[in-house]
């Protein structure tokens, strides 16, 4: 495991601890919530070899102490505010439904995420029948074809490709994107070089600041060629960072703390690094400047870290949205734990505090994307040089 | 795990859209807002160097105004002293010639009244020489004509001469 998902669930041992502690929990919690653990129950029970072991002692604790009473799970709801989901719930009973899209080995599927009810019912859909798993312990929705008694058949694939709750927010993204920078260009059409007026005065300096401190410190005199990359590489992040950080409807997706969306972005600048690889970049893995018997141990360390770099890109990115709406979800959790609106006194100008510091972080983790993306390019675009032992 | 275990509906999603996206603002945002910020920025570092150039032009300018009116102020304290050097020069020579006219109109004007009054003399003694015979002659005249009168002066000529 590495230390990112480590760091993780050490937090979810403290969520659990906290939890423990505090035996006074909330029947009123969203009733959707309640819903959700009434499904999960019969699904979490059956735990046997859980490798977050802790946390499933917890869980089976609670259940036991508090036999009758409904419980107010923390990490259940963090999880599920921070994992995807086929509905976008917005309050209460009350959420969105987003389409179904599934690809099986009969043909594709379309119908509406409200046909699952919240993950109790089986939707009958042409080809198969269909319903919503969760692995034991995760908030994380498999849709998997059902036989006729109910019972989940693994032997036929379905690939999930429907519009979820982050990819609903990533669209967002896109049109808000599109609508902001092609709105700024028109004015520049409109003005000519006269100077930027409201959003293009505000957005221009950062655009600027993009090309000037990020593309072509690292990227020198070729730096025009990847600014198209850098500039929507920077502005998506950000857009989708600043999204996540809003706590109602259109916003609140976890798309930047999504590892698929990171995965995503950082294969990008992995393929744009290696296909733009110079005969010296490749050099310097497969001919290193050491003696030839090191070879064998630099030319495999030389490979790997042609895959760390985008490896650390997409876990950096993922590690900081994901850990920061985390904090945010478990001061608010933090009053519904004791039930006291004093602590909602301390939390909720913390929470203030934490969310202005998010905002930085929604500005600095695009910002370091997008320049070690620039780096690493850069790195790849090197010339000879004159020193070359070659 | 599940929060590391990316989902291949997100992957497809999210590679599409960015990819879209990307392509959609480098046609219609970037391309425009990058060659518009290039524009103007040329425009204004043009418009510098130009302000720069003037403003050496002016220095030029300047320089050889102050140039100008050096040579010109040169020139002219030069002229006035040259100037006041010929009228000095101008007024010596005046003077110098002055005197030496005068001079010389002196010489001549003693030389000429020398003359005259040398011409006066003698044209005087041949006056008085004339007049005197005239005189000696009309006396003469007279005293003869009248005897007794003569005779007295003879005689008082006579008596006036003492023989000692």
């Amino acid at each position: 495991m590495n230390p990112i998902t480590t760091r993780l669930s050490g937090k979810n041992i403290l969520f659990s601890t906290v939890f423990l502690v505090s035996f006074s929990l909330l029947n009123n919690v969203v009733n959707a919530q309640n819903e959700h653990n009434h499904a999960s129950e019969s699904v979490e029970t059956t735990i046997e070899n859980s490798d977050s072991s802790t946390k499933t002692e917890t869980i089976a604790v609670d259940k036991h102490s508090n036999s009758g009473e409904e419980k107010f799970n923390t990490q259940e709801l963090i999880m599920e505010h921070i994992a995807d989901a086929h509905d976008w719930h917005l309050w209460g009973h009350t959420s969105v439904h987003l389409p179904i899209i599934l690809y099986t080995s009969k043909g594709f599927e379309f119908f509406s995420s409200g046909k699952f009810e919240h993950g109790h019912a089986t939707h009958q859909g042409t080809h198969f029948n269909y319903r919503i798993v969760k692995n034991p312990g995760e908030q994380k929705e498999n849709i998997k074809a059902v036989d006729a008694s109910g019972n989940v058949d693994e032997s036929i694939s379905v690939i999930d490709l429907s519009i979820t709750k982050n990819i609903a927010s990533l669209l967002l993204s896109v049109i808000l994107l599109l609508i902001i920078f092609i709105s700024i260009a028109n004015g520049y059409k409109k003005r000519g070089i006269g100077a930027p007026k409201g959003l293009g005065a505000w957005l221009e300096p950062i655009v600027i600041f993009v090309r000037d401190d990020i593309a072509r410190p690292n990227l020198g005199e070729n730096y025009a060629r990847f600014m198209p990359y850098l500039l929507t590489v920077f502005f998506f992040i950000w857009m989708n960072n600043v999204l996540g950080l809003v706590p109602f409807f259109p916003g609140g997706a976890n798309v930047t703390g999504n590892i698929a969306v990171t995965l995503v972005l950082a294969l990008i600048t992995f393929i744009l690094t290696n296909i733009n690889g110079t005969k010296t970049y490749w050099g310097h893995i497969f001919s290193p400047h050491v003696p030839k018997w090191l070879w064998p141990l630099m030319i495999p360390v030389e490979i790997i870290g042609l895959f760390t770099k985008p490896f650390a890109l997409m876990i950096r990115l993922f590690a900081n949205i994901t850990a920061g709406h985390i904090l945010i979800l478990s001061l608010v959790c933090l009053i519904f734990i004791f039930k006291s609106l004093a602590v909602a006194g301390i939390s909720v100008p913390f929470i203030v505090f934490i969310s202005v510091i998010e905002m930085v972080v929604a500005f600095i983790q695009a910002f370091i994307f997008t320049i070690l993306s620039a780096l690493y390019i850069g790195m790849a675009l090197e010339k000879p040089q004159h020193d070359d032992h070659h | 795990m599940e929060l590391v275990t990316p989902s291949i509906g997100l992957v497809v999603w999210s590679t599409l859209s960015f990819l879209i996206l990307m392509f959609l603002l480098t046609k219609f945002a970037w391309k425009p807002i990058t060659a518009a910020l290039k524009e103007r920025e040329d425009s204004i570092e043009g418009a510098l160097k130009q302000a720069e150039a003037a403003r050496d032009q002016m220095q030029l300018l300047k320089n050889d105004n102050e140039r100008l009116l050096n040579e010109a102020r040169a020139e002219r304290d030069r002229l006035l002293k040259e100037a006041s050097e010929m009228k000095d020069q101008i007024l010596a020579k005046a003077k110098s010639d002055a005197k030496t006219e005068g001079d010389k109109m002196i010489i001549a004007a003693k030389d000429a009244i020398e003359r005259e009054k040398l011409n006066a003399m003698n044209e005087l003694k041949s006056q008085v020489a004339t007049l005197s015979i005239d005189m000696a002659e009309k006396l003469l005249r007279k005293q003869l004509a009248d005897r007794g009168q003569q005779e007295a002066f003879v005689n008082d000529n006579l008596n006036s001469i003492s023989l000692n």
